[in-house]
């Protein structure tokens, strides 16, 4: 069972007080943008075996929406943070880093 | 290799079982196959096994990481059936239940098909409702299947309550001639027969890189060496993902731990198989007597093989609601394998960006029972360059948005 700590409320609980939202960071390119980029929009993932960031949020909680850096591998979570972000802050790049010396690195 | 028979049990019985001889060989990897096909589970199997029987095309290696059928082929909790509801869908799985039935004989296996019967409970008035128009869509398609009233059900299933306070049974779709197999014995039954056309089934052996010239395909790098290939076949479920990043291009797949669960051995209580979608949760008596019980997938990416406890917790509620008998029972082992689902939940068996490699995937929590169909389609595209069961699953129906939309008709892990 993952346990999270909302960084919106403070509250850590088990997975089953949140809503899994899938990866994070996707960007949405605007009106005129070929069908390409639509669908790696939509339906194309990173899915990585190791280092994901992931939206999630805190649904049986204070509601908010938030981003859970996490090992697929392990589920070892490495840090969370509030959703209104388009990249993963760098105090949590740095814990990764450190935890994981093989990562590539978010791209 | 010899047959197995009735004959050859009798002649052995007679010499203290001297006499068998490996099921198939475990040979060392040639430098250059003319296809290479990634994934020893059932799907990677079969495509080799029609590859060689339908196109006579058997210079084929089929390498695993692991053992065979280490995969979601021998995690799974062996249901077939073929009551989809799209049209592209309903083809495939059709096609691969009647093959399902002369299985044994085709490879001289037993992979002890048993068309027991599958039935998928109605416990809302939508549901109902959408099984309703599955029955009309599968008998337009040519797919026996039924929807009964609870009567019938309960005749089908004495075990089964009728009257759950929140989700009474208000009847079933049922498909007659669907049932169960032995996953591990549909593995070593395809392995067999592929080895038997001369065939290499290559264990312990990664692939790790793949090589390309002019955008073509020519080899895959492995932990036993570099592999020559004229075309390669990726079947790998739920690392899915890992070699497509190999190849050079992204899938529309993401990896879950989907798991199941048996209980201790009883004697014979229920000889179909029961599933209840809306409640999440599903059951079959094993030949052993285990009951078998799968549920629901994870919500978020991952590669654990391991399962969470609520989700075990949410089945085994909702089953015991359904089958009060069960209440009782001690669960003797639980178990996850990794599952690649698509954004339609609809599987690929698909051409890639990559000249001469071909995918096979995204079969979810629902692949098993469709191991020959999928086989015999994947083996049609690598030998042909087309094949009519196989068009509507391409990977690029997602960019031009013609989607099979099968979650919505099969709102559970099968
Ligand atoms: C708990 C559970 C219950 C299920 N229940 C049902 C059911 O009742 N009915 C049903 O129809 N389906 C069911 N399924 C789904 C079904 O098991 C799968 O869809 C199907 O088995 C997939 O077969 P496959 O051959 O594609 O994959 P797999 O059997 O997973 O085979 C893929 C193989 O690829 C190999 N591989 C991976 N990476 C590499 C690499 N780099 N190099 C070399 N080899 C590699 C793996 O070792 C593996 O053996 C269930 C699945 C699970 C997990
Ligand atoms: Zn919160």
């Amino acid at each position: 069972m993952l346990l999270l700590t909302c960084p919106h409320c403070g509250v850590t609980a088990e997975e089953t007080e949140f809503a899994p939202g899938g990866e994070a960071h996707l960007k949405r390119f605007g009106p005129g943008s070929d069908d390409d980029a639509f669908e790696a929009y939509m339906f194309n993932r990173k899915n990585p075996m190791g280092v994901h960031f992931e939206r999630w949020r805190h649904a049986y909680g204070c509601g908010k929406w938030f981003i859970a850096a996490r090992c697929t591998v392990t589920l070892e979570v490495f840090g969370t943070y509030p959703a209104q972000t388009t990249e993963p802050p760098a105090g949590i790049v740095e814990t990764i880093k450190a935890k994981r010396p093989e990562w590539e690195g978010y791209k | 290799m010899k047959r197995y028979s009735a004959f050859a049990i009798f002649r052995e019985a007679l010499r203290q079982h001297q006499g068998w001889t490996e099921a198939w060989p475990s040979p060392e990897p040639r430098d250059r196959y003319d296809v290479v096909i990634v994934g020893a589970g059932g799907h990677g199997l079969a495509t080799a096994y029609y590859l060689g029987k339908n196109h006579g095309i058997t210079n084929v290696a089929v390498i695993d990481k692991g053992w065979l059928g280490g995969g979601n082929t021998g995690r799974n909790t062996t249901i077939i059936r073929s009551n989809y509801l799209q049209d592209p869908s309903a083809a495939i799985y059709e096609k691969s239940r009647s093959l399902y039935e002369t299985l044994s004989q085709d490879l001289n296996y037993n992979i002890m098909f048993s068309p027991r019967g599958v039935m998928m409970l109605a416990q809302t008035e939508h549901e109902k409702r959408g099984y309703l128009r599955t029955e009309r869509a599968n008998a337009l398609q040519g797919v026996d299947t039924r929807f009964i009233g609870p009567a019938e059900v309960k005749k089908l299933v004495p075990i089964i309550n009728l009257d759950g306070p929140r989700y009474p049974v208000l009847g079933a779709l049922w498909q007659a001639r669907a049932g169960t197999a032995r996953h591990d014995a549909v593995a070593w039954g395809y392995a067999r027969a592929c080895s038997a056309m001369g065939m290499h089934v290559i264990e312990q052996c990664a692939v790790t890189g793949v090589e390309s010239a002019g955008g073509q395909v020519t080899a895959v790098n492995t932990t036993r060496g570099t592999i020559g290939c004229g075309k390669l076949g990726i079947v790998v479920a739920g690392h899915s993902g890992k070699l497509a990043d190999m190849a050079g291009f992204r899938l529309p797949v993401e990896s879950v731990a989907l798991q199941a669960l048996v209980s201790e051995p009883i004697k014979p209580c229920i000889d179909v198989v029961v599933m209840a979608n809306t409640v999440h949760g599903y059951m079959s008596q094993s030949d052993k007597g285990e009951m078998v019980i799968g549920g629901g997938a994870d919500g978020y990416n991952n590669y654990t093989q391991r399962g969470s406890w609520h989700h075990i917790e949410e089945t085994v509620r909702a089953l015991c609601e359904t089958f009060p008998m069960i209440s009782r029972l001690k669960m003797l082992r639980q178990w996850g394998g990794i599952v690649d689902m698509t954004g339609d939940r609809s599987p690929i068996i698909s051409k890639t960006p990559l000249e001469g490699c071909f995918i096979n995937c995204g079969w979810g929590t629902g692949g098993f029972k469709a191991i020959p169909g999928s086989g015999w389609a994947m083996a049609e595209l690598m030998a042909k360059g087309n094949a009519p069961l196989a068009d509507a699953f391409s990977m690029y129906r997602f960019r031009e948005g013609r989607f099979i939309d099968e979650s919505v008709a099969a709102g559970v892990a099968h």
